[in-house]
């Protein structure tokens, strides 16, 4: 399941600032096709900074982002949907006062044909049958898709939000924390959606605290540490040791780092 | 398939109880059956102190007297599903109306042109009002308080020194005083009732066409009976008086044509959006600024076309058009009938609805001749009420996982 071929997404030297805080400095970062990048880090590590610029919330001070090995600006989110570049927030991001259709095609509405179309007109029944037809795709299985999001379950929800992310049929999906909050049966859920995805040959990009995880469904391993990247291993070679050293920054030296007991913190 | 046979599946599983469907009604998901309780009891009520109440004349009297009430409503509808408030509406009301007796009787203006210089003015208010709101992030309430105070002083500065203007245009005063005859009230019943069947009837087919059918036909064939039945009972009543009013006409007119923009097409579909979650919104590509701002229009072109309609019922303009309690009775009415002050929740119907229950509150309370101290305290209580079970089914929803 290695990348094949030139990365799909490629940044270089990405630096970000907020006020007095550098976030990003100089990070360089890639995930081809069809392969599933953990990207790990302590807490303000600078993670959900990088996704924002790459979803066009917060656009970089500085760098390049290469997307299918052409140099690209996201100055807004609707730039990095255009892309072909998906994400899914921790946050969800989901009104949970419309039932699942309507979420899953929120801001990409299939208008009527015939003389609906002058008032924009909601084509229902076919945005109903799309989203049968995607949800049994993935094998989600969601209640009634009239249902409305805020009734669902966590890990339901979650789903929904993944689902969303591929309706613009985009070529990288990124999802900040997919299986926080969520329970043992529902995180295997979300972990089986993720797997699904790589093999639709999509980019993943997932940002998690669970280094469990990470290893379960992660090709790669991409570390930030206090916005600078701080290591990258192959994740069936590299131990969760070797990981959390590289996050908590202690040692230079890996192989020291195991004894230092701060692999616990896993 | 599966996510298919689940979807329908668990919709038949999920099909009520009467139990069900009553805690429904008394927690507000179904507040409008809620309502119409509300307005059954209302009725009741008066019509024991005063047997005038459910008269043909007083039915047609209320009717009339609800819709500026109702169409101010229709906008404030759109704000409340935004989770905002406008309390400029009244006034906007008010000082489009001058500007339309103003231009018509001054400056002798064609009516419609006057009628639609009006117009303009409350959309060009809603405009400058949603963008302030939008662009500077300022409280909507207080924009719309600014507003308030400034189009009232602008209400004052159009009328000049005699304070009051009468309307003789014919055309401007029939807007309120045209009652159709009996023939074309059922012909109006006719094509209501044809109308609906025809949209349920093809919603139905596309929906069983696409496998997606979840009503069953029966289900739909009662809904549709009971729905003739309150057009031609509504219309024999208005026929055994003066007839059916052109304002009742353009006010459901509104209330359709408003509540299909609201839930049929892509743009009510960011409304609600909006309403429930801003920021999920945005992320979804919606342009909420622009969507705010094209609300807060709506808002001030339905104030606009209430301040019209009460100028031509009133057959004048004075001081205190769009004054008085007119702003608060026109945002309690939604609230009343249901529309969430909290964003996200509502339907245009609950402009009907609720400008129907203080319509009638208000009507009866006139035939009873209470002092207007007895009717603002009452009307107050019932708003708060209202306010409660609102807050209340929130409440309920969010203990049960909704929010």
């Amino acid at each position: 399941m290695a990348a094949d071929g030139a990365p799909l997404l490629e940044l270089e030297g990405i630096s970000k600032r907020f006020g007095p805080v550098q976030a990003l400095d100089r990070v360089d970062f890639a995930v081809s096709a069809g392969e599933v990048v953990g990207l790990v880090g302590d807490n303000g590590a600078g993670k959900s900074t990088l996704v924002k610029a790459i979803a066009g919330i917060n656009p970089p001070d500085a760098g390049t982002i290469r997307f299918e090995g052409r140099e690209v600006r996201i100055g807004r989110p609707q730039d990095a949907t255009e892309l072909g570049i998906a994400t899914v927030y921790q946050d969800l991001a989901l009104c949970d006062n419309l039932d699942v259709v309507s979420n899953l095609f929120l801001g990409r509405e299939e208008v009527a044909v015939g003389p609906g179309q002058v008032s924009r007109q909601l084509d229902e029944v076919r945005m109903e049958h799309e989203t049968a037809d995607l949800l049994s795709n993935l094998a989600v299985t969601i209640p009634s898709l009239r249902s409305e999001v805020g009734t669902l379950s966590g890990g339901q929800r979650q789903q929904v939000a993944v689902a969303r992310s591929l309706l613009g049929e985009p070529k990288v999906v990124m999802l900040d924390e997919p299986t926080a909050a969520l329970g043992v049966p529902q995180t295997k859920q979300v972990l089986e959606l993720i797997r699904r995805l790589r093999e639709r040959k999509l980019g993943v990009v997932v940002i998690s605290h669970n280094l469990a995880d990470v290893f379960a469904i992660a090709d790669r391993v991409f570390v930030l540490r206090l916005g600078k990247a701080a290591g990258e291993f192959q994740a069936n070679e590299a131990t969760e040791e070797h990981v959390v050293a590289a996050i908590t920054g202690v040692g230079n030296n890996r192989e020291q780092d195991e004894q230092s007991g701060e692999g616990e913190r896993a | 398939m599966s996510a298919t046979e689940a979807a329908t599946g668990g919709e038949a599983a999920e099909r009520p109880t009467a139990a069900q469907t009553l805690r429904r009604v008394v927690q507000g998901d179904l507040s409008s059956v809620r309502v119409v309780l509300g307005l059954v009891v209302i009725a009741v009520i008066f019509q024991v102190q005063e047997d005038r109440f459910l008269s043909a004349q007083n039915l047609t009297n209320l009717m009339l007297q609800i819709t500026t009430i109702g169409l101010i409503s229709v906008g404030i509808v759109y704000v409340l599903l935004l989770g905002e408030i406008d309390l400029s509406v009244g006034a906007v009301s008010g000082l489009s109306a001058a500007v339309m007796a103003v231009l018509s009787v001054n400056h002798g203006w064609n009516a419609y042109l006057a009628i639609a210089a009006a117009v303009a003015v409350g959309a060009a208010i809603g405009f400058l009002q949603g963008s302030l709101f939008s662009r500077f992030v300022v409280p909507s309430f207080v924009v719309t308080l600014a507003g308030l105070l400034a189009w009232e002083g602008a209400l004052l500065q159009v009328l000049g020194k005699t304070g009051s203007l009468n309307i003789n245009d014919p055309k401007i005063t029939g807007l309120a005083n045209t009652f159709y005859s009996d023939t074309v009230g059922w012909i109006f019943a006719a094509l209501i009732i044809a109308a609906y069947g025809a949209v349920v009837a093809t919603g139905y087919r596309k929906r069983l066409s696409a496998g997606l059918a979840d009503r069953g036909a029966a289900q739909l064939i009662v809904r549709f009976v009971f729905f003739a039945a309150i057009v031609i009972a509504a219309v024999a009543i208005l026929n055994s008086d003066r007839g059916v009013p052109l304002a009742v006409m353009i006010l459901l007119g509104f209330v359709v044509g408003m509540e299909y923009v609201a839930k049929r097409t892509t743009f009510g579909r960011h409304v609600f959006a909006v309403g429930g979650n801003a920021e999920a919104a945005r992320r979804a590509g919606i342009r909420v600024n622009a969507v705010r701002v094209a609300v807060f229009t709506i808002a001030g072109t339905m104030a606009a076309i209430g301040g019209v309609m009460a100028a031509s019922r009133l057959f004048a303009v004075n001081q205190n058009s769009g004054g008085n309690e007119l702003l608060l009775l026109a945002i309690a009415g939604p609230v009343i009938a249901g529309t969430s002050l909290f964003g996200g929740r509502g339907s245009v119907w609950t402009a009907l609805l609720g400008a129907l229950v203080i319509g009638s509150i208000s009507n009866g309370m006139d035939l009873l001749s209470l002092s207007s101290a007895v009717k603002l305290m009452v009307t107050g209580g019932v708003l708060l009420l209202a306010v409660l079970v609102d807050a209340v089914a929130r409440q309920q929803r969010s203990a049960s996982g909704r929010v």
